[in-house]
């Protein structure tokens, strides 16, 4: 695997310039052929953005976007939501990731566009009130972090790694927690914290 | 990444319709390996046929196998109890790839139609005869550690870096598909292609064509099974070499083998002459090593990964051990 660790700093959020060349390539023709599927955006493409549900943490938001914007930049940049963090923006890193419909996976490589109609919670989801998840409070307890910057998607990685129930033995564990990766090298700590939510478990 | 219209699909002959019309138009599934592709601008579609909706996620019992729909994801197709009990090599090959989170999202169809992880492929910068026929293969004369080592061409030297599709070879899988003059089936052997002259083309499948399912035969052998990778990290990397065996044993005899590697050709590289070795012959190292031996007299190294040979003949060794050791 490459490790491409470039930071983009615009993101999806660049796109008016590239926007003139993509209306002129796209094929009229679509719109007339029968039993094709009429395209979002629809013939008018200078608004270039559709309208988007999603619910987040079982609060639902619609939005106009960009069909390029991927889940992490909508709900960073658009929903406010900035928990969910981005490290690769290429799938090779974990810290962007979210559960959608109890799963975990890298809202980097998902669009927006693609996730209506499913329940996506962030780390921002996961306490109820004041009371932290079990996880969050493990991780606390363990040290599982020390700048934090990989800490929710380590945190939500382990919410679906317990949803999931394969992993029992620390190896297991570190296994399936290898999506994610700790540029501080928390890992024996997450371990231990994870370790301890999971004999939590009813 | 260029602006494209998004549409998701519902029926089978919609989406098929829709992308054979327009040659720059793409079904998403997972979206792991597309939109990573889009965001470095190497795949440019003006189109998304969002396929997520399409109901081809069942992993079913057949007649003669296992049929498992193109839209499973790579982590149920893993867990599945079938799978796991008739072919162990697919579930521990699809466990060796990517990470818990990207196999939630990958499914069976994009797998099998992911791009190679070749650096320069994946760099405008640079000349790519797969991006950009014509420009140029930048790994020939450069860095070239994780290139072939069997059936490159002076046009290309890169890897197919799936690992699902490595057991997939050793099984005789066949991929199932629709397209829009009718459905048709691809042995998995054959639906990968060579680079030749022509790296651009990774597979046999034609513009619109929509792969529906894959199939697994009946093959009661690959019960004792394995998939063996090796990497430059425990876990969460590509295959430096990976190898997929399956052994038909009775009374210390081979009756049947299976030999497929990863890693190291342009597509998933299926081992005869190892195979041809191993049927009749006694289970032991000698066996072994010569099946090994057969294997890797035909690489043809770069300067940089002269160590897979070796690597490929102990990877082999090892995998046909641990597979003459079940009960
Ligand atoms: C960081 C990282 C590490 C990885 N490590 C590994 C690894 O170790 N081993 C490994 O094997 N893989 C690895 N992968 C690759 C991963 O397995 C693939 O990205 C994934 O399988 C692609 O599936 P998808 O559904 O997301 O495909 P998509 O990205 O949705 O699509 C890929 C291509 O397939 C086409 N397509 C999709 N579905 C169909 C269909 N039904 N019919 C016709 N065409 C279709 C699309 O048009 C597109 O061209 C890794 C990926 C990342 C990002
Ligand atoms: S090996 Fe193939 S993919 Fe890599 S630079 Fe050369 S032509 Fe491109
Ligand atoms: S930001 Fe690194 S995996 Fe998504
Ligand atoms: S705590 Fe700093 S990257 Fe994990």
């Amino acid at each position: 695997m490459k490790l491409r660790i470039k930071r983009r700093r615009f993101g999806q959020l660049m796109i008016a310039s590239t926007l003139v060349t993509a209306i002129a390539n796209f094929p009229q023709r679509t719109f007339a052929q029968k039993k094709l599927l009429s395209p979002t955006p629809p013939s008018s493409m200078e608004a270039s953005s559709v309208p988007v549900k999603l619910r987040v943490n079982g609060a639902e938001h619609a939005l106009e976007i960009d069909p390029r914007v991927t889940l992490l930049d909508a709900l960073r940049e658009r929903i406010g939501l900035t928990g969910t963090k981005k490290g690769c923006d290429h799938g090779q890193c974990g810290a962007c990731t979210v559960l959608v419909d109890g799963r975990r996976i890298n809202s980097c490589l998902t669009l927006a566009v693609m996730q209506e109609g499913a329940a996506i919670t962030t780390i921002e989801g996961l306490a109820q009130g004041d009371k932290l998840h079990p996880m969050q409070a493990a991780f606390i307890k363990h040290d599982g972090f020390q700048c934090g910057y990989c800490t929710p998607g380590q945190i939500c990685s382990a919410v679906g790694l317990l949803n999931e129930g394969h992993a029992k033995t620390d190896d297991e564990v570190r296994e399936l927690m290898s999506g994610n990766i700790c540029r501080c090298g928390a890992y024996p700590n997450i371990v231990n914290a994870i370790q301890e939510a999971r004999s939590q478990q009813t | 990444m260029k602006l494209f219209a998004y549409t998701r699909a519902t029926e089978q002959d919609v989406a098929v319709n829709t992308v054979s019309r327009n040659q720059s138009a793409k079904f998403i599934g997972g979206g792991t390996n597309l939109l990573d592709l889009m965001k470095e601008n190497v795949e440019q579609p003006n189109q998304l046929i969002d396929i997520n909706s399409l109901p081809l996620s069942k992993i079913e019992v057949t007649r003669n196998g296992v049929r498992i729909g193109a839209m499973a994801r790579n982590s149920d197709v893993a867990y599945n109890a079938i799978i796991q009990e008739r072919y162990p090599l697919l579930s521990q090959a699809l466990l060796a790839g990517a990470s818990p989170q990207l196999r939630n999202m990958a499914t069976v169809g994009g797998n099998l139609m992911q791009r190679t992880r070749c650096y320069y492929f994946y760099d405008t910068a640079m000349p790519c005869n797969k991006r950009e026929p014509g420009s140029g293969c930048a790994a020939i004369e450069g860095f070239n550690r994780i290139h072939a080592i069997f059936g490159a061409s002076d046009q290309c030297i890169a890897t197919h870096p799936s690992d699902m599709c490595v057991a997939l070879a050793a099984l005789d899988a066949v991929v199932q598909v629709q397209g829009p003059k009718g459905d048709r089936q691809i042995p998995i052997t054959d639906f990968h292609r060579l680079p030749g002259d022509t790296p651009q083309i990774d597979t046999v499948l034609q513009h619109g064509e929509l792969i529906t399912a894959v199939d697994l035969p009946n093959l009661p052998f690959a019960k004792r099974s394995h998939y063996l990778k090796v990497r430059d990290r425990a876990s969460y990397a590509f295959a430096l070499v990976s190898v997929a065996t399956a052994l038909d044993i009775e009374n210390g005899i081979i009756r049947a083998a299976r030999v497929a590697m990863g890693g190291v050709a342009h597509k998933p590289w299926r081992a005869v002459a190892a195979e041809e070795i191993l049927v009749g012959a006694k289970v032991n190292q000698e066996t072994f090593r010569a099946a090994a031996e057969a294997t890797v007299k035909e690489a043809k190294p770069q300067k940089h990964n002269k160590f897979k040979v070796e690597m490929a003949k102990r990877a082999i060794m090892r995998s046909l051990t641990e597979v003459g050791e079940m009960a």
